[in-house]
């Protein structure tokens, strides 16, 4: 008894063991590396110089405009793609013809396959002076300028996450029992009450899963606000990769990282929050 | 070498896997993507010509089959790394950066994997000190002769004596402008920043580099273009402040957007002024008759360099005055090197963008080592881009 016992965990232990090797040596060591980081100090060349000071994280506020403008850039992008996607999803999972649906879909991921910087450069060119708006000069639309301007950027948002927002929401729409909108229909709901109080509301862990995960790589976001804004707004991910590959201050960017990650995880607890209450006190996990 | 049917593709298809998976890893990176068009198209070249290309020699010293450098965007002829592996069998891998400040990043954090690099003048002293190059062993770089280098751009690769850099080409740092969208004739930084925020408006780019998009603002109201005064700096960042929302884009990347037309006059420096003058005749290079920067590139060798035997052979390659003619034509920069300036044609000597009058190059400065490690003018950046 004891015996099998034992073996059982250790079977256990033993397939686990790769997930927590990997969690450790790739999450948990740098993660402690950064907070070591973050209470040391800026080296006179640049680089880290060990210490024990809040000095970094005192500094915070010199970065303000920084986190400012990542809140305000993550769910309104995130929102942007919620919109776009969850008609799609809604198309996906309810109207499309069994036969396409798995071709559809596949359309939907296949993009995912090539690297975001690559689809990102090709937004810069289609966007840039030699694309739209060299088409735009044959109807006499002239010196038209669409890089480098916040729609440019949010447009690359939209298109850069857009499947992360659709899949969830199709999950979520996929299960719903379809009784239940003829029960609604029985009852004398329109259409609209229908979706509001039926579809909507059951599909609410989808859309806040695919929120949720947008948002948070919003916040680490800084290539697409680079590429097709021109480096003109600046996000944390741009505050994190100048300090770390400019300036070299190394602990400010650690203290930076370390509070990008806080608030991560605030954002991720308050989306869970929120879901769970939406949804009935259905607990939800992230996928 | 048997001909097959892959022998005509523009890119072999392991060569396009690594290529891709680079650019994966490297998607992190903020300025990898800036050598994607150039280092694509590098790349695409190699492959396409191996296929006629002769056996490679083999070398007395064992130098592996590929080394890393880490160099600036549009800097090379494609065609010398080529040549030197047809010669070496040595793959040359070009990681392309935008400052000075990334690749002392990335060699801080070591583990960078190169083994030849380009720095700039002022980054020299800063490199010795933190141990990250060593002197140079002259011995294995017979093509290099110190004699016939121009002393004016060569002083900072050596230190008390001892060579740690040789110079690769030297240039200016002045600005680009469309003359068929701008017409007005420029001459100084006064004007570029004053058109910035008038007829330029919402088509002028400035680097995104701390070094000239200050030391060019400095240069507004005629301070040093190095300058670490407090109070000099605070004018610098009012101006900087007052430029941004007109700005089309801060990046070290201009190329793309003076050739679409989307941007109409940036910083730039003179192999890139060469190279968009040259394809682009309305695009014209002016230098600020206030003053500005004056620079010259080196090649050094990290001293955790992975395969120095390849770093040496590369350096000593390029140091070949003919190697070395077609590198400055294609870059467009002018030389250091009289060995080379002899075999430039005459008209690249007479360019005025390569080699601008006296009077026009009296008034340049050398950027100063202490821009470069300085906390003040990188927080000041920081404000800059995030205003």
């Amino acid at each position: 008894m004891r015996r099998s016992f034992f073996r059982k965990n250790l079977v256990t232990a033993l397939l686990l063991a790769p997930a927590a090797l990997w969690l450790v040596v790739f999450l948990v060591l740098p993660f402690v590396a950064i907070a070591i980081f973050s209470v040391g100090e800026r080296a006179p060349e640049g680089g880290y110089q060990a210490a024990l000071t809040f000095a970094q994280y005192a500094n915070l506020p010199a970065r303000a405009t920084a986190f400012w403008n990542t809140m305000v850039l993550a769910p309104i992008g995130a929102l942007a793609c919620l919109l776009v996607a969850y008609p799609v999803a809604y198309y996906l999972a309810l109207r499309a013809p069994d036969r396409w649906r798995l071709i559809l879909l596949a359309m939907i991921v296949i993009p995912f396959w090539t690297s975001l910087l690559m689809r990102t450069y090709a937004w810069m060119y289609i966007l840039g002076g030699r694309g739209i708006p060299a088409l735009l000069t044959y109807v006499g639309i002239e010196d038209l300028r669409l890089i480098n301007t916040p729609g440019a950027v949010l447009l690359g948002i939209v298109y850069g996450y857009l499947p992360l927002m659709i899949l969830p929401i199709y999950v979520s729409l996929e299960r719903l029992d379809r009784r239940l909108l003829e029960a609604s229909a029985d009852l004398g709901a329109t259409p609209l009450s229908t979706f509001l109080g039926v579809t909507l509301r059951l599909s609410l862990p989808g859309v806040m899963t695919g929120f949720s995960l947008v948002m948070i790589l919003l916040l680490g976001e800084y290539l697409i606000p680079t590429l097709l804004g021109g480096g003109k707004v600046f996000f944390i991910g741009n505050a994190l990769v100048d300090l770390f590959l400019q300036s070299r201050n190394w602990p400010f960017g650690s203290a930076i990282a370390i509070t990008l990650v806080l608030v991560s995880v605030v954002v991720l607890i308050i989306a869970n929050r929120i879901s769970t209450r939406l949804s009935g006190a259905r607990r939800v996990d992230l996928i | 070498m048997p001909k097959s049917y892959r022998d005509g593709l523009p890119i072999s298809s392991d060569k396009f896997v690594d290529q891709l998976m680079r650019l994966k890893r490297g998607s992190i990176s903020r300025r990898d993507f800036l050598g994607l068009t150039g280092l694509g198209l590098a790349t695409a070249v190699m492959a396409r010509e191996l296929g006629i290309m002769p056996t490679p020699a083999h070398a007395a010293e064992n130098l592996g089959d590929r080394m890393s450098i880490a160099t600036w965007p549009n800097y090379h002829d494609p065609q010398t790394f080529e040549n030197f592996k047809a010669e070496t069998g040595v793959a040359v891998e070009v990681n392309v950066f935008g400052s000075n400040e990334e690749m002392l990043a990335k060699l801080q954090a070591g583990g960078s994997g190169w083994s030849l690099f380009v720095p700039t003048n002022y980054t020299i002293s800063t490199y010795k000190k933190l141990g990250i190059i060593e002197p140079l062993d002259m011995a294995k770089l017979p093509n290099f002769d110190g004699k016939s280098e121009d002393a004016r751009f060569t002083a900072e690769g050596t230190i008390d004596g001892t060579i740690y850099a040789v110079p690769k080409n030297w240039g200016t740092t002045g600005f680009a402008v469309n003359t068929k969208k701008l017409a007005k004739p420029m001459t100084s930084w006064k004007e570029f920043w004053d058109t910035a925020m008038a007829e330029a408006d919402g088509r002028t780019m400035v680097h995104d580099y701390q070094l000239t998009t200050i030391g060019n603002a400095l240069k507004y109201y005629g301070y040093s273009f190095n300058s670490l005064k407090q109070d000099e700096l605070a004018k610098a960042e009012e101006l900087l402040l007052k430029v941004k929302p007109h700005l089309f884009a801060v990046s070290s990347d201009y190329q793309p957007g003076m050739r679409a037309g989307d941007a109409w006059m940036t910083m730039c420096w003179t192999n890139d002024g060469a190279q968009l003058h040259r394809d682009v005749p309305e695009i014209a290079y002016v230098l600020g008759k206030e003053g500005g920067e004056i620079w010259t590139d080196f090649y050094a060798i990290p001293k955790d360099a992975p395969n120095k035997p390849a770093g040496y052979a590369l350096l000593n390659y390029l140091m070949n005055p003919k190697v070395a003619v077609k590198e400055h034509l294609a870059n467009g920069a002018p030389c250091t090197d009289a060995r080379v300036n002899a075999l430039l044609p005459k008209e690249v000597l007479d360019n005025p963008i390569l080699y601008p009058a006296a009077d026009l190059l009296k008034p340049l400065e050398f950027g100063a080592a202490a821009t470069l490690t300085d906390p003040g003018r990188a927080e000041l950046m920081a404000r800059f881009k995030s205003a």
